[in-house]
């Protein structure tokens, strides 16, 4: 861990306004962007669990109008290439976009701290061999290695949400092993090893409160590359199958549309942007000062 | 070039060379995991079990895991990475058809993206706290939030479908004159350079800003030097190793991006190949494409690191 330079590059956007993280009185009034971004990312929840219900008509429903409509009339956001509603389309691939992405962020950030808190707790050969095999894993850029693993198991949503949470679970580890480290020095948690508190109570009780924060931010950064890695990979063809359609895979099978300028292409792709940007901009506003590399 | 400079060069490399043996064997171990073998993907359901057999034998999987990455390692070595199981070429000719394409794409990107990205970066660096810093700031910060095919997409709509400039998907094989060729590479490229100049741009800037902190700099303001000349004259010469780094970490992207573009463009170089390998589940293709790519990522990282290691002047003169 001592490189001279992280072989990991910061993908992560810097915080923009720098100047309100350091206020504390201005950390009780949120930043207008923040206030934005959450209420983006809270529209995006609300369409992921309610939206199939809420919807009137059937997505899967052709009806008559034309292939690539443009935006307005029956149709908000046109149609797609069967002349299926754009709007329903993009509401229902909020789960697989929104809730396949959350599942494998999760499981990434669990995986990653609880490996990095019993690094830093045990020490020794353990933290040695856990952090060179992570290391190993990072020198795979992301995407290549979820084409591996599709190539070799397929396309299943459980091995998606697997292949993303094995992608970032060494960031998440790398970050929460030298938060912990750091705790782990302190008197208080030395205090509790000497009273007899076994790895597990130290880790779970001295250490783990004590980096709630700063890997809560880093949980909304994971999140974001995994929806990129995982749009990509649909757009690619070897993410979300069809007939089920993430964001990606709708510009994907869209792309029939991109010589007429239809907005089928240009929707969804612009809903993951606004869902990226959310979250970045929401982690600025609450106060993600903790902010590293990947 | 004293000894412990060298020393911290060689580890480096030797960590490097390390780090690819292991990321071979992560990549030829999960094709040891799969359900089934080759064999029975290659023949279906119905195959019989001596033909099975006969399969098996000619394609060495009757060998243990240990032996069979032996034979594959050393066949990648030798540069001969096997046969692709779907259309049963060779996979080193099929990517060394690819590979010029892939590689004069890089290389168009690197040339322009390399001076236009340091040129923003020490811009706004110089100007810091401007309007012209905050717009290529926000603008840099977006472009790398954002999916790769949306800056695709939107760059092919706006100068393919409105302005009519530029053809939407590139045709490498039948460019008879510069301004084809021209026409055929400006939309890859310019979607590769977006990606790969807000990245450069954000590290460059962030280098020389991390110079501007240093004490000696306070001194040249307080001598009343101007702004631009305290950034030029000072600075730079000190952030030359981590720009350097910066550039070389920036084009590890390219990696990255290059399989969106090169799909999106129907683009015939190697990400393209290895995207259809995993379509076809063409596991020999995927793998040495996998190798390729990942030892281009390793060379591209450990040259950043040895700018950094080479750019500090304390390890120059112990």
């Amino acid at each position: 861990m001592n490189k001279p330079s992280s072989p990991v590059p910061a993908v992560h956007a810097q915080p923009v306004a720098t100047a309100a993280d350091s206020r504390p009185e201005r950390r009780r009034r949120m930043s207008a962007a923040g206030v934005a971004g959450l209420a983006i990312i809270a529209l995006w929840m609300a369409a992921a669990v309610f939206g199939p219900w809420m919807l009137a008509k059937d997505s899967g429903d052709m009806g008559d109008a034309a292939v690539f409509a443009p935006m307005g009339g029956a149709h908000w956001l046109g149609t797609d290439y069967l002349g299926r509603d754009m709007f329903s389309r993009i509401v229902e691939g909020t789960r697989y976009t929104v809730g396949v992405a959350l599942v494998a962020t999760l499981c990434a950030s669990f995986a990653g701290i609880t490996l990095a808190l019993l690094a830093a707790v045990r020490g020794g050969m353990i933290d040695a061999l856990m952090s060179r095999s992570l290391d190993t894993l990072v020198s795979i850029p992301s995407k290549m290695f979820a084409l591996l693993m599709v190539a070799a198991f397929g396309p299943s949503v459980p091995m998606l949400v697997l292949i993303a949470a094995i992608v970032y679970a060494p960031g998440a580890y790398r970050i929460a092993r030298a938060l912990a480290v750091n705790i782990g020095a302190m008197d208080y948690v030395t205090v509790a090893r000497t009273r007899g508190e076994g790895t597990w109570y130290v880790m779970r009780r001295e250490i783990l409160p004590n980096i709630a924060g700063p890997m809560l931010s880093d949980l909304g950064l994971r999140f974001v590359y995994v929806v990129l890695l995982l749009a990509g990979m649909s757009f690619l063809g070897v993410g979300i199958q069809p007939p089920d359609a993430d964001w990606g895979s709708l510009v994907r099978e869209n792309i029939g549309g991109l010589s007429e300028a239809a907005p089928a292409i240009i929707a969804p792709a612009l809903a993951i942007a606004s869902l990226t940007i959310a979250v970045n901009l929401a982690i600025d506003a609450l106060g993600g000062s903790h902010r590293r590399s990947e | 070039m004293n000894l412990l400079l060298a020393r911290l060069i060689a580890q480096r490399v030797g960590t490097a060379l390390l780090s690819l043996l292991a990321v071979s064997v992560i990549v030829f171990a999960i094709t040891v995991l799969l359900p089934g073998d080759a064999a029975q993907q290659q023949l279906g359901q119905e195959a019989t079990p001596e033909t099975l057999a006969a399969l098996r034998l000619e394609m060495g999987l009757t060998q243990s895991g240990p032996e069979r990455y032996g034979h594959w390692l050393l066949g990648m070595l030798k540069g001969a990475p096997g046969q692709s199981l779907v259309s049963g070429q060779g996979v080193a000719e099929m990517i060394g058809e690819r590979l010029p394409n892939s590689l004069l794409l890089a290389l168009i990107t690197a040339a322009i993206s390399v001076p236009l990205a340091l040129g923003l970066g020490i811009a706004s660096a110089v100007w810091r706290g401007s309007w012209f810093d905050r717009g290529v700031t926000v603008g840099a910060v977006a472009v790398v939030s954002v999916p790769e095919f949306l800056v695709a997409t939107l760059a092919v709509l706006i100068f393919a479908v409105k302005l009519k400039w530029l053809p939407a998907l590139s045709y490498v094989n039948d460019i008879e004159s510069v301004a084809q060729l021209l026409k055929a590479y400006a939309l890859p490229v310019l979607c590769l350079c977006c990606v790969i100049v807000a990245q450069m741009m954000r590290m460059t800037r962030a280098a020389v800003i991390d110079q501007l902190r240093a004490p000696y700099i306070e001194m040249v303001l307080l001598k009343g030097a101007k702004r631009s000349r305290m950034v030029l004259a000072h600075a730079l010469p000190n952030a030359v190793g981590p720009i350097a780094n910066a550039v070389a970490l920036s084009l590890s992207y390219l990696l990255g991006g290059v399989i969106i573009v090169e799909t999106i463009f129907n683009y015939p170089g190697v990400a393209k190949l290895m995207i259809e390998g995993v379509t076809q589940r063409d596991m020999p293709l995927v793998q040495a494409c996998a190798m390729l790519f990942c030892a281009a990522y390793l060379m591209l990282v450990t040259a950043a690191d040895i700018f950094g290691i080479l750019s500090n002047p304390r390890l120059r003169h112990p």
